[in-house]
């Protein structure tokens, strides 16, 4: 019992003190997780609001298939990614294996169908509300895709959120494409898992209690948008 | 009936509609024409069509047969471009107020200063001055409907519908409306307001379409319609009797 007071001590001492090895790991994280999210967005909100507001055939199956991706085995991601990226692959050539870009590619394939399907869903509830009004107005399917995303943003942040909250906490995909090399690729999950397998307790105890910061932070957030966007859309409903 | 030529110079009109789905008729329209100076507005019993033919005019329902004539030819997107259409519940933007109307303002590509006078102009004429920064979403019911009405005037449409605009609101917010139907209409904006307010109707109209069970039944002047109305169903509706 005293040993495990004594981790906590030791953890709770390395996250005061501003430990470098620490704040560096949760740091590599943080850009990964971000640069991820960032790259989902921009591929993942568009492609969700076209398929919002679009209608040809075979529509439905797609968005089955993007409902599907978001379920989809990280640890499959990852060796997808790493054959991709591995000398041997299509992309080989860019020697991106084991590198922070390959992490965030795996997260990026990851969080996409997560934003994408969010996206969806939100545009497509707005997009009804809206359609008449758009159209009589003049703007077409298309030209509503921008106004349809500016003005469902309170819930597409929380998508956003959603997918960040993915990518931080996973672990499968990027410690096969990134390798957990330190102070190159290795992240707070990464890092977790192999501090508790030497026994080293304290670092992946701080790691853990920075990461569980995170996620409470993150639904927090996601619970607060949630409700102002739910608000939002009751008023004059 | 008073029907003329839908294809008179200047009017709206309707010829051979023919609206249905799954297998039930909805629109049965052989000949209208919208042509006189004030407002008209569309009376008649839940289902009667009244909503379905005001999209139909604004060509958002395409009908399964028949046309939409403007000045004698098939509505067209220039046309329905000076075209304008008020929900019975306001669809407002998730933006500001003076943003709303900005929305439209843009799409005319007028320059910054000129939407901002144009702006200051509108929310002065809808009576919404102070409130321009003021979330849309967060305006009273009359004042949504308001703002409504001037961001559908904000596109100085030819022809502005309105369908039920008042359904919802209290005799205040319904005045207010009202003022600003007739002061669009005196500036010449053709109206074509559906209701089911008897006394709207005889406060706003210059000439009103009844319907029934998705025919036009009686198309004439206000008076004549509403003090001697020449179908059965109108008599019925007006006084007040159950039409199905």
């Amino acid at each position: 019992m005293q040993g495990f007071a004594s981790e906590f001590s030791s953890a709770l001492t390395l996250i005061v003190t501003g430990d470098s090895e620490l704040w560096a790991i949760v740091l590599l994280s943080l850009r990964v997780s971000v640069f991820a999210v960032l790259i989902s967005a921009i591929i993942g909100m568009p492609v969700g609001a076209a398929l919002a507001v679009a209608r040809f055939p075979g529509r439905r199956v797609l968005i089955v298939l993007m409902n599907a991706l978001m379920g989809f085995p990280p640890v499959v991601v990852g060796l997808l990614v790493y054959l991709m990226l591995s000398r041997s692959g299509p992309l080989g050539v860019l020697e991106l294996l084991y590198t922070p870009t390959a992490m965030i590619i795996a997260q990026v394939v990851l969080v996409t169908p997560i934003i994408a399907a969010l996206t969806r869903q939100v545009v497509e509830m707005l997009a009804e509300e809206y359609s008449e009004q758009l159209r009589s107005l003049g703007v077409s399917r298309l030209a509503s895709v921008p106004v349809l995303l500016w003005d469902a943003r309170l819930a597409l942040v929380t998508a956003l959120l959603a997918g960040f909250g993915r990518a931080i906490a996973e672990v499968g995909a990027v410690i096969i494409v990134g390798g957990n090399i330190n102070h190159v690729t290795r992240v707070m999950t990464t890092t977790i898992a192999l501090e508790t397998s030497k026994g080293n307790l304290a670092l992946a105890l701080a790691l853990g209690a920075i990461l569980i910061g995170i996620a409470v932070a993150v639904n927090a957030m996601v619970s607060t948008l949630s409700l102002r966007a739910e608000q939002e859309g009751l008023r004059h409903a | 009936m008073r029907d003329l030529l839908p294809d008179m110079p200047g009017g709206l009109g309707v010829r051979d509609l023919w609206l249905a789905r799954k297998g039930k008729m909805l629109l049965d329209v052989p000949q209208l024409c919208l042509d006189g100076p004030g407002p008209t507005l569309i009376l008649g019993p839940n289902g009667a069509g009244k909503s379905l033919l005001l999209r139909c005019l604004h060509g958002l329902i395409a009908p399964d047969r028949g046309r939409v004539t403007q000045a004698g030819v098939p509505l067209n997107d220039a046309q329905k471009a000076r075209q304008a259409m008020v929900f019975q519940q306001p669809v407002l933007l998730r933006r500001s107020v003076a943003a709303n109307l900005d929305f439209v303002l843009r799409r005319q590509s007028l320059p910054r200063a000129a939407r901002k006078t144009r702006i200051a102009a509108l929310l002065a004429e809808g009576g919404l001055d102070g409130k321009a920064r003021q979330s849309a979403r967060s305006l009273s019911g009359g004042e949504a409907q308001r703002l409504a009405i001037l961001r559908a005037l904000a596109l100085e449409p030819e022809t502005l519908f309105l369908d039920e605009p008042t359904s919802a609101l209290d005799p205040s917010a319904t005045q207010a409306i009202e003022q600003m139907v007739l002061r669009a209409s005196a500036r010449g904006v053709r109206i074509v307001m559906v209701t089911h307010d008897i006394g709207q109707a005889r406060r706003l109209a210059a000439d009103i379409v009844m319907m029934q069970g998705g025919h036009v039944v009686e198309h004439g002047a206000a008076k004549q319609v509403l003090d001697a109305p020449i179908s059965l169903a109108s008599r019925r509706y007006l006084a007040g009797g159950l039409v199905t």
